[in-house]
């Protein structure tokens, strides 16, 4: 730029509002509202008002046409939470939750930390492990359905590897169904973490690891007590992904299972659908959607004060360059 | 030394392994497609002898491919501009103008991350019955943009706050206004922040599923997850060419990750750990 910046007091008279005249401060108002009320009108009419109208319908018995009249109080919350098909679905969603954290963090962890070397093709290493996060859930739950057909591919594999004992009706068996579907999950997300994780230990500092290693350090401990902690943030984001969609967990289970096997694989959002659309249960369908929300939000609020504050304040504002 | 060179074998033992577990299922799908039924039933996890196009050939030549593909990029075009377009203006008001509220202004947007779109379907459903968005491309597109906006406006609004204000400054006494500064200086240089945030609005949007399954009844406007649900369901009978089709469907996502994989891959873990 030819020209020097112009000095910082002359900057602050273009920015400060109140030393301008009423006919600047009226024109900065309505380029707000032409930047601004787009977005608003769009965010408020699409996202807030139909959160807002779902409170409003789960007090009302509805099928969804006419005038609502048949106000009903809190009743749909009690039937919902009296029916052992919905507890059992918010089960099935926490053990999905308890089951990421427990099984495929660790994997990813440990994964991530492996290949966190100079591997030859680390390029097309990442684009492969990444592959499935990019398919649709749709996409990938069909493909395991067919994967998993009755001495289909699966079984066939296993069998193949002497391993024949193990074959099960993965998706019929209402005491399987859920793991099996929690394996397709991990198939689909576990690529991400592993990216996730490795970002993070790019930024692991190599001078923190070779102090560490001056220090006597074994590779273990190094690894333990110095690379684990600095991922700290990425986990603790990881967590609050996974868990956030463990909870919402619908495509899958619509595609693979309907739910079933006798309301083994449901899961709240599933419930949901299942009652508000098949059934035409608006009243009841909403007062679902406001107890799932509800979830959310809680463990939303709840991780963020315990967990993420130190670090969400960078993570959600930080600029992606 | 030892230790150093066992992990590098620890290394590739491990990236093997991931490697196979990831390819195995979308090898199956693509192979399977070029098997008969025949093949498939005798057996499952065999390579195919002979090769048959016939599946391939019959998908590629139905319309319903070509239209739910349509579908696809329709919708998710459509929802990129919206939630980008509105986004990038809403971020720039949010990052250089200061104005009573913006803070407010700013955490609505933010509160909208955790809402997820599932939560509102049922009384998005009823809504669009009442604008008369059912069996619309519109009545997912707009929705979709509208979920779209929170990260989006997460993502640009403190890439533009990092703008240097001598910039701004310059642009105004060279005699451009603000508007003219968001256009011709902003814009252009927020440009690697909006293809992150595009990417993301179109892929999320590219993969949705509940959204176009509770709007569209005609599947003239399914999209490609919903279309490749429905075929699944509706040719059961016929592995071979569900495989094919399937087959099919992932090629427009996986092309697209691989030519625009850095954006993909930085966007996503960007958004969620900068």
């Amino acid at each position: 730029m030819a020209a020097p910046a112009p000095p910082r007091p002359l900057a602050r008279t273009v920015h400060s509002a109140p030393r301008r005249p009423a006919r600047r401060r009226g024109r900065t108002r309505l380029e707000l509202v032409l930047l601004l009320g787009p977005a608003l009108v769009l965010f408020t009419g699409f996202v807030l008002v139909p959160i807002g109208i779902a409170v409003y319908y789960s007090l009302y018995s509805w099928n969804g046409f006419g005038p609502l009249t048949d106000f009903v109080g809190f009743q749909n919350y009690a039937d919902a939470f009296g029916g052992a098909v919905f507890r059992g679905a918010i089960w099935h969603n926490v053990v999905i939750a308890v089951l990421s954290i427990v099984i495929q963090l660790p994997l990813s962890v440990g994964i991530a930390l492996l290949l966190d070397r100079k591997l030859k093709g680390r390029a097309f290493l990442r684009m492969v492990v990444f592959a499935p996060y990019v398919l649709s859930e749709a996409i990938t739950a069909v493909i395991w359905l067919l994967m998993l057909q009755p001495n289909g591919f699966v079984d066939e594999l296993l069998r193949g590897v002497g391993l024949g004992g193990l074959v099960h009706q993965w998706l019929a068996d209402p005491g399987i169904v859920l793991y099996t579907l929690f394996v397709v999950m991990t198939w689909k997300y576990l690529g991400f973490g592993i990216i996730l994780l490795l970002a993070g230990l790019q930024g692991v500092p190599p001078e923190l690891r070779e102090a560490a290693a001056l220090d006597g350090a074994t590779s273990w401990q190094t690894t333990r007590h110095v690379v684990l902690p600095l991922l700290g943030p990425t986990i603790r984001i990881w967590i609050f992904l996974s868990v956030i969609g463990s909870l919402q967990l619908f495509d899958l289970v619509w595609i693979m299972t309907l739910g079933g096997p006798a309301n083994a694989s449901t899961t709240m959002a599933s419930y949901l659908v299942d009652h508000g659309f098949k059934r035409y249960e608006f009243g009841f369908g909403s007062a679902v959607a406001v107890v799932l929300f509800a979830i959310c939000f809680v463990f939303a609020l709840v991780y963020q004060r315990f967990a993420l504050r130190r670090d969400t304040a960078g993570a959600l504002t930080r600029a992606v360059s | 030394m030892a230790g150093r060179r066992w992990g590098l074998v620890a290394g590739y033992v491990a990236a093997v392994v991931v490697v196979v577990v990831t390819v195995v299922p979308l090898l199956f799908v693509v192979l399977g497609g070029f098997r008969t039924n025949g093949q498939l039933n005798t057996d499952p996890a065999g390579l195919p002898g002979p090769w048959v196009w016939d599946n391939y050939r019959s998908v590629v030549t139905s319309p319903d491919f070509w239209r739910f593909l349509g579908n696809s990029a329709l919708i998710a075009v459509i929802a990129t501009v919206l939630a980008v377009g509105l986004g990038s203006m809403a971020a720039f008001a949010l990052s250089r103008y200061v104005f009573k509220g913006r803070e407010a202004v700013y955490v609505l947007f933010t509160l909208g991350l955790l809402f997820p779109l599932g939560v509102a379907t049922l009384p998005l459903y009823l809504w669009l019955r009442q604008l008369g968005l059912l069996e619309n491309p519109l009545g997912v597109a707009i929705p979709e943009a509208a979920f779209s906006l929170p990260v989006t406006i997460v993502i640009l609004r403190p890439f533009m706050h990092a703008v240097p204000g001598e910039l701004e400054d310059a642009a105004v006494l060279d005699g451009a206004s603000r508007l003219g500064f968001f256009w011709r200086i902003m814009l252009p240089l927020s440009a690697p922040a909006l293809t992150t945030v595009s990417v993301l609005a179109f892929v999320t949007s590219w993969n949705a599923y509940l959204l176009p399954l509770l709007v569209f009844n005609d599947s003239a406007h399914f999209t490609l997850p919903l279309g490749v649900a429905t075929f699944q369901s509706q040719y059961s009978q016929d592995t071979a060419r569900v495989l094919a089709f399937t087959a099919l469907s992932m090629v427009p996502a996986l092309g697209f990750f691989v030519v625009a994989q850095r954006r993909i891959v930085g966007g996503l873990t960007g958004s969620v750990k900068g």
